[in-house]
């Protein structure tokens, strides 16, 4: 068998196998749908229920402390925070890394103060069905998800804003 | 076997890219975008210093026939 | 052959049109990333088989706005040679080669395009080259497909003779498929054809043929060189994270052309974070070529009508090379402007061996002087910084 030939049937063999692979398209966490609840012990110790929160606006946050954009965005939606907590707003900032002494390091340079919640073993990322680093769910006062951000361009945080201003009103 | 003549690159590994674009969209990845820690990893990438790696591979070049096949992209956190 | 090229132009072309028609148009899923702003200097030296080669590198990246990244570099290199070819048959030479680099990344959803122009400047070779790629993400992120193309012109002279000027043409295609395995591996095929047309010789260099006329028992004759030469190159990359962090990283690649040269290398790398500041790395790399149909260290008699050529570097021979490097990280809380810098050591050492190029300087009855082979040292010194 030539070099050729040998090639070919190794390539028909990978796109028999990749076309094979594919399963059907499945969406993650739906908009309009309620938002999986969820428990996860927070940087500061105490243990936060997102369904304890129903009644605020809330918008969670998944970040790791390996993912450029995510690190990009934490200053601006400190500013969010800082500005509608007290109407009712409350922002989650869910770090997705095995070790959480990695969040500890970024926060340092980074400081926030908006709750950090640690999702060491990737549970609630699964539940939410995580598609981009970083992504952002937003959930409105009756628990049910409203809009949701994959990944972070600058001018995000103008969409984010709207948002929150919107369902603040409802 | 030495093959002393140039390797033909066949139709199929071509259209390889192409198929792969088309049939890509539905299939579901298996490493999470959230799993992606140790792979966004300097260390894990394929060239993390490239002025040092692309000063080496002229070193060889200069002195060996053969050339190509050294760059490649991909990799890393996935974000976005 | 021609046909055959026309074919491959036009199926690459049809693919890098079929990859940017494939954006996703409503459902806009951003993804990918600019390369990193950075900025390297670094100071390189060769010192082997009678050539000493050493200069400064710089280059500097900056993103400019969110979908551009600009890099521009520049290199010297000042070469001081009495290498085996030049000692036995004219005289030793320095020299001074200048290349310059411009590149352009632009960056839409999941596509990344790179435009760049590079141009390397001798007192007799003037090469300018411009290459454009496409690069894809796609599988959720876990794979990237990239082509290019490249194409170059080259002006060659011949010092002392202004008569000489020569030209040649070369056109690279590439294709790339990178795919994250698991969570801790990677791999990534790399695929590249080049294709040559034009003056692909040396105005210096001269083969060697039997002479019973001449004292030493032979004589030379300026080398002949085909006009075409077409290569391919198939590499496979792989790398894997090691649970204590650390990273290995092996690699194959096999290379074949139209003047029979066909070549095998094999790399295995090891990388070992220490602490938090340091960086080890420690490589191997073992090549092994088969040279040119053409090639002869001593042809039996004058070749007036045949190709003809004693290169070295189309010869039959190994190479084994070992290297180590350190990298210290400095973090820059004193300047607000820059992230992080590194400093950085590197060394190889590099042995090659010949199995069918020998050393006339060591005389000896023509066609039986010792083999040729010998060993350099390479160490670079370079400083990396983040912005």
């Amino acid at each position: 068998m030539t070099y050729s030939n040998i090639l070919k049937v190794i390539t028909g063999l990978l796109l028999g196998g990749w076309i094979l692979a594919a399963p059907a398209i499945s969406q993650g966490a739906t908009e309009g749908e309620p938002a999986p609840n969820f428990t996860l012990k927070s940087r500061s110790g105490e243990n936060i229920k997102l369904s304890e929160l129903r009644g605020n606006v809330v918008m969670v946050n998944f970040w790791a402390s390996w993912c450029g954009p995510c690190r990009q965005e934490m200053p601006l939606l400190e500013q969010l925070y800082d500005r509608y907590k007290d109407m009712g707003f409350t922002l989650l900032g869910v770090n997705v890394d095995e070790d959480p002494s990695a969040a500890d390091k970024i926060l340092k340079e980074i400081p926030v103060s908006f709750p950090i919640l640690l999702d060491t073993r990737n549970q609630v990322s699964q539940s939410y069905e995580v598609k981009a680093m970083p992504s952002t769910f937003m959930i409105d006062r009756d628990g049910k998800l409203r809009h949701l951000h994959k990944g972070y361009m600058p001018g995000y945080e103008n969409d984010y804003q709207e948002q929150i201003r919107s369902l603040l009103r409802e | 076997m030495i093959m002393k003549s140039a390797l033909r690159p066949p139709m199929s590994l071509l259209c390889l890219p192409l198929v792969l674009i088309l049939g890509g969209c539905s299939v579901e990845p298996w490493v999470k975008p959230y799993e992606r820690a140790h792979l966004a990893d300097p260390i894990m990438s394929f060239d993390r210093n490239p002025v040092a790696s692309g000063y080496r591979n002229h070193v060889f070049q200069i002195r060996e026939s053969a050339r190509g096949a050294e760059g490649g992209g991909g990799g890393g956190c996935g974000c976005n | 052959m021609a046909a055959t090229e026309n074919r491959w132009r036009y199926l690459a072309g049809g693919i890098a049109l079929a990859l940017l028609s494939a954006l996703p148009g409503a459902r806009t899923l951003f993804a990918t990333v600019l390369p990193e702003d950075r900025a390297d200097l670094m100071y390189h030296r060769y010192d082997g088989g009678g050539v000493e080669v050493d200069g400064p590198t710089l280059q500097l990246r900056k993103s400019v706005g969110e979908a551009f990244s600009v890099s521009a570099d520049y290199a010297v290199d000042s070469i001081s040679s009495a290498s085996v070819d030049v000692v036995s048959m004219a005289s030793p030479y320095t020299e001074e080669r200048t290349e310059t680099g411009l590149s352009v990344d632009y960056l839409h959803n999941k596509t990344l395009m790179n435009l760049s122009l590079i141009k390397s400047d001798e007192s007799d070779y003037l090469s300018e080259t411009g290459s454009f790629s496409v690069s894809h993400d796609m599988f959720g992120d876990l794979t990237t497909v990239t082509l290019g193309y490249s194409v170059g012109n080259d002006d060659i002279s011949r010092n002392g003779d202004e008569d000489f000027a020569q030209t040649a043409k070369r056109q690279n295609y590439r294709v790339s498929l990178t795919q994250v395995l698991t969570k801790d591996s990677i791999m990534s095929a790399n695929w590249e054809t080049i294709s040559d047309e034009g003056f692909l010789g040396s105005p210096y260099r001269s083969y060697r043929y039997l002479d019973p006329l001449s004292e030493k028992g032979y004589s030379f004759l300026p080398e002949s060189y085909p006009r075409t030469r077409t290569s391919n190159a198939l590499a496979l990359r792989l790398k894997y994270y090691l649970p204590y962090r650390a990273a290995l990283s092996g690699e194959y690649r096999y290379f074949s052309d139209t003047w029979g040269i066909s070549a095998n290398n094999l790399e295995f790398a090891y990388t070992h974070p220490f602490r938090d500041k340091w960086i080890f790395d420690i490589r191997y790399r073992y090549y092994t070529q088969e040279g040119a149909d053409f090639y002869s260290d001593l042809f039996s008699r004058r070749q007036p009508f045949t190709y003809t050529a004693r290169d070295k570097e189309l010869s039959t021979f190994q190479s084994h090379t070992v290297g180590f490097g350190v990298s210290y990280e400095i973090k820059a809380d004193f300047w607000q402007y820059i992230d992080h810098g590194s400093f950085n050591l590197d060394f190889d050492y590099m042995r090659y061996s010949y199995d069918d190029f020998r050393d006339i300087t060591q005389g000896g009855v023509a066609g039986e002087e010792p083999l040729y082979s010998y060993s350099a040292n390479v160490i670079k010194a370079y400083f990396s910084i983040w912005y």
